[in-house]
């Protein structure tokens, strides 16, 4: 496998849908390729750095102003009757 | 080295149940869906506009549009695909009210080098998340998704921080299965190329000891 395939395939490979042959021919070129190894290996840490961030929480006293509000124009909705928003 | 691991399985089996109680009038089901899925409809949308204050709208009129149209959703996906979709567009006009000199679209040609290695190469600390406050790290990330075009971060915010498959993705932004994953691999590797500014070994000698 070259540098280029193994790029093609990263997505596959990271997200665990890569068939058994390209797999091993990826991993493969990763035992010998220092370059993929650390592109591969940053690439999934930074993954795992978004999704475990936390970023963009919804605070709880927010969360239920928001709520309110939504349920409060749902109703004003209902009672105005059918029509596009 | 091997495949993430996906961290949230939302509860679905009761989702359909509550969406027809709701579109039979029960407000107090329509309520608990929005209790289900508000913070990741905050998530989307901030991630987006990248604003606050247009993410608390966008969760309003997200939530508001979908209650209404509710009948018209046939069930043929998710519910939560459904409404990400709705939040999604909703988020996009926002941002394109705010930047009308910029064309936003998730369909824009975004030129990259596309099969090509990423140019810098360096290894990054064991643990880099902790060499920075939690706070210090929010910033870094925030700025550095920021810096993606909208097509790319909304991929990645759809795939990869809440989790939707490949095909949800797709069906959620109307766009191919190939689209998405030519997107993420270049949303994925231009993070990971901006992360490296804040994460990359230092050499040694340079007072990080």
């Amino acid at each position: 496998m070259k540098c280029s395939e193994f790029l093609h395939e990263l997505t596959n490979y990271l997200d665990g849908v890569l068939d058994d042959k390209t797999k091993v021919e990826l991993e493969n070129h990763l035992s010998w390729c220092h370059n993929c190894y650390v592109v591969c290996d940053t690439t999934k840490k930074t993954i795992e750095i978004y999704r475990d961030s936390q970023l963009y929480e919804l605070p709880e006293d927010l969360r239920s102003r928001l709520r309110s509000a939504i349920m409060t124009k749902c109703q004003q909705q209902k009672k105005r009757g059918p029509q596009s928003v | 080295m091997g495949a993430i691991q996906n961290k949230l399985v939302e509860p679905v089996s009761d989702e359909l149940a509550l969406v027809r109680a709701a579109k039979q009038g029960d407000d107090s089901a329509f309520e608990e869906l929005v209790r289900r899925y508000d913070r990741n409809v905050f998530r989307i949308a901030q991630h987006i506009t990248q604003n606050r204050e247009d993410a608390e709208d966008v969760v309003q009129e997200a939530f508001l549009k979908a209650y209404s149209n509710l009948t018209k959703f046939q069930e043929q996906s998710k519910f939560y695909t459904w409404l990400v979709r709705i939040a999604v567009n909703e988020a996009l006009m926002k941002l394109r009210r705010r930047k009308p000199e910029r064309t936003v679209s998730l369909d824009e040609d975004i030129k990259t080098e596309d099969d090509s290695l990423p140019r810098e190469i360096a290894d990054w600390s064991p643990n880099p998340e902790q060499q920075y406050t939690q706070a210090e790290l929010r910033e870094i990330l925030s700025k550095t998704i920021q810096g993606l075009p909208p097509g790319f971060r909304t991929v990645f915010v759809l795939r990869d921080v809440e989790g939707l498959s490949t095909e949800e993705t797709a069906a959620a932004l109307e766009l191919s299965v190939p689209a998405v994953k030519s997107r993420l691999l270049r949303a994925r590797l231009q993070l990971r190329e901006r992360l490296g500014r804040y994460f990359q070994k230092r050499e040694s000698g340079d007072g990080t000891q």
